[in-house]
């Protein structure tokens, strides 16, 4: 049975959060069930693989269940993050995982910006930048950390060479330097696209206009640009931010978390893998989704980053 | 445009050139170790002092190379095209239809984008071996597909949202159904984007390491970046630098040839995904 609605109502898609009641015509329900339908084998999939396995950790992080000794799994409730939260090695872990994160996103911010300014403002050569500075983002990342690894070791690297044939990844500090280093390398390019991005909406005329008006470029900068370019740069701080914090690959291959070097990923892989405890291994695993839970609502409620989805106009 | 001061070019000029320098002198030493005799190796210079071809012959022989390489290239296209394929269809209803929980998806696809990959290694290790995935091409496959989707999902949707859309509302005043007006008039105009979302989302797959070494252990589903990790030298107490350092440059080459050949589309595709509007 159809009813007649004037053509107002065929719908347009809506403007978020204005809910219609419900007289949709027969296309608007069409494009209802087409738009689920079209959605759903993603959802399943990405549902499957992630919802599914969480829920699956946090049972398990509830049980004490070792590989080798399956016959003793029993529950066992909070023990197991009881355990986890009591050890110097996970607060450690996460002491370190947090000092890298910081200090990695800090200076590929800045770096990241010059970068940005660079491939977007350079006089010639644009092209060439632009090119080369996404060979370290192609790279495939435990490649360039092997690259960083002879270069440091000694006897076999140039860098070692050049600080006196020095050893810095068996000292946890400097290896941890190297490993920001190695991180740094790698990311700042992929932050650099994402704040040249920004850079583009920033008008030109406005610059001129400024320019003209005596603002010199450090004033052009701080007064323009960057205001205007607030939103790209807390978007790629988020995102720069949660992937520092998961910080695995560089580590696994410059220490493999030797000299108490391991980010929490890191500890979490070696209690999963080289002691096969699941218990535990998932208890840290869900801690570590809390962490990054609570630096996207950081992000999001604190510094006001554009939660994703909340800008989808139609 | 302002004429500029040679000043100017030369200050823009060398800022290019240390740039430049130092993203590539990471990778020509890469290279450069590759070429080292095992002698030579504990040799610190920069370059050389002995050059010598064996490292790749070696590699390229073995199996314990060549299968994860083709393990690497297998999952890597299968996965890309699976998960372009439903990044599409679910992109195409994000940018053009209406319905509830278009906001909810992006948002849920977003953080599944940002989730600390080892949460997901505990269980998926456990559920694959309980379910015979562990170590075959679908124990990889189907993680690399749901970690892949929301990249390709939130790409595609900014490209799919340029498209004009007065042409599919010509289609459907035409009488083409909305599966119609996809594929006749909007699948054309949306190729650059797909191509755009599945090279990011191939470097994606042939880059991933934790999940790679997580769930395989040998070289049936071994991807190559892990076999890297797990090599040995030719004996037991030679550091297999050489042996590494090829296998790294030959995965690595043809991906830096491939991502020199799509920059443009490259740019564009991780610029216009951060980009409203």
């Amino acid at each position: 049975m159809t009813t007649t609605t004037p053509p107002a109502t065929v719908q347009e898609p809506l403007a978020r959060g204005r809910r219609r009641k419900p007289r949709l015509s027969e296309g608007a329900r069409a494009e209802r069930r087409l738009g689920w339908l079209l959605c759903a084998p993603a959802v399943i999939v990405m549902i499957a693989v992630t919802a599914y396995p969480i829920g699956y950790a946090i049972y398990l992080s509830f049980q004490r269940y070792i590989l080798s000794a399956p016959q003793l799994t029993k529950f066992v409730g909070l023990s197991n993050y009881g355990a986890v939260l009591s050890s110097p090695f996970w607060w450690h872990a996460l002491l370190v995982t947090v000092v890298i994160t910081l200090v990695s996103v800090a200076v590929e911010l800045v770096l990241g910006m010059l970068l940005a300014l660079l491939m977007f403002r350079t006089i010639f050569g644009r092209g060439t930048v632009r090119t080369t500075m996404l060979i370290p983002y192609g790279i495939v990342t435990i490649v360039a950390a092997f690259g960083w690894e002879y270069a440091w070791t000694p006897s076999t690297g140039y860098l070692s060479a050049l600080f006196n044939n020095s050893a810095p990844l068996t000292n946890t500090w400097k290896a941890i330097a190297i490993i920001i280093i190695a991180e740094i390398w790698k990311t700042t390019p992929f932050m650099a696209l994402l704040l040249m991005a920004g850079l583009s909406l920033v008008p030109e005329d406005l610059l001129k206009a400024a320019k003209v008006d005596g603002a010199t470029a450090w004033q052009r900068f701080w007064r323009i640009m960057v205001p205007l370019m607030k939103p790209a740069i807390l978007v790629a701080l988020l995102f720069r931010t949660l992937d520092a914090f998961r910080i695995f690959d560089n580590i696994f291959i410059l220490t493999s978390g030797a000299n108490n070097t391991s980010s929490v990923s890191m500890l979490n892989y070696d209690n999963l893998f080289t002691g096969f405890n699941f218990g535990i291994g998932s208890a840290m695993s869900v801690l570590i989704l809390i962490c990054v839970a609570i630096i996207a609502v950081i992000f999001i409620r604190g510094f006001g980053t554009a939660a994703p989805g909340t800008d989808i106009r139609r | 445009m302002a004429t500029t001061t040679a000043r100017q070019k030369v200050g823009w000029g060398t800022a290019n050139v240390v740039a430049i320098l130092l993203a590539l002198i990471p990778v020509l030493w890469i290279v450069s170790l590759s070429f080292k005799t095992p002698t030579a190796i504990t040799d610190p210079s920069f370059f050389p002092s002995q050059w010598t071809w064996s490292n790749y012959s070696g590699i390229l022989t073995s199996s314990e190379f060549i299968r994860p390489l083709i393990n690497s290239i297998g999952i890597g296209l299968i996965s890309t095209f699976i998960a372009v394929v439903l990044a599409s269809m679910a992109a195409y209803a994000v940018a053009r239809l209406a319905f509830p929980g278009k906001g909810v998806l992006i948002g849920v696809s977003l953080l599944i984008a940002m989730f600390p990959f080892i949460a997901l290694a505990t269980p998926l290790f456990n559920i694959e071996r309980i379910l015979g995935l562990f170590d075959t091409w679908p124990g990889l496959i189907i993680p690399y597909v749901a970690t892949g989707l929301p990249l390709g999902i939130y790409t595609l949707s900014a490209f799919f949202r340029e498209i004009p859309w007065e042409l599919e509302k010509a289609a459907k005043v035409d009488g083409a159904t909305p599966a119609q007006a996809f594929l006749r008039v909007i699948a054309p105009l949306a190729a650059p984007g797909m191509v755009t979302t599945a090279i990011l989302v191939f470097l994606f797959c042939w880059n991933e390491f934790l999940l790679a070494i997580t769930l395989t252990s040998t070289t049936r589903a071994r991807t190559a970046p892990a076999a890297m990790a797990f090599f040995t030298g030719n004996s037991a107490f030679a550091v297999p630098t050489g042996t590494i350092t090829a296998a790294a440059v030959v995965i690595t080459i043809p991906i830096i040839i491939f991502v020199l050949f799509f920059q443009r589309r490259i740019v564009a595709g991780l610029t216009s995904g951060a980009v409203k509007g």
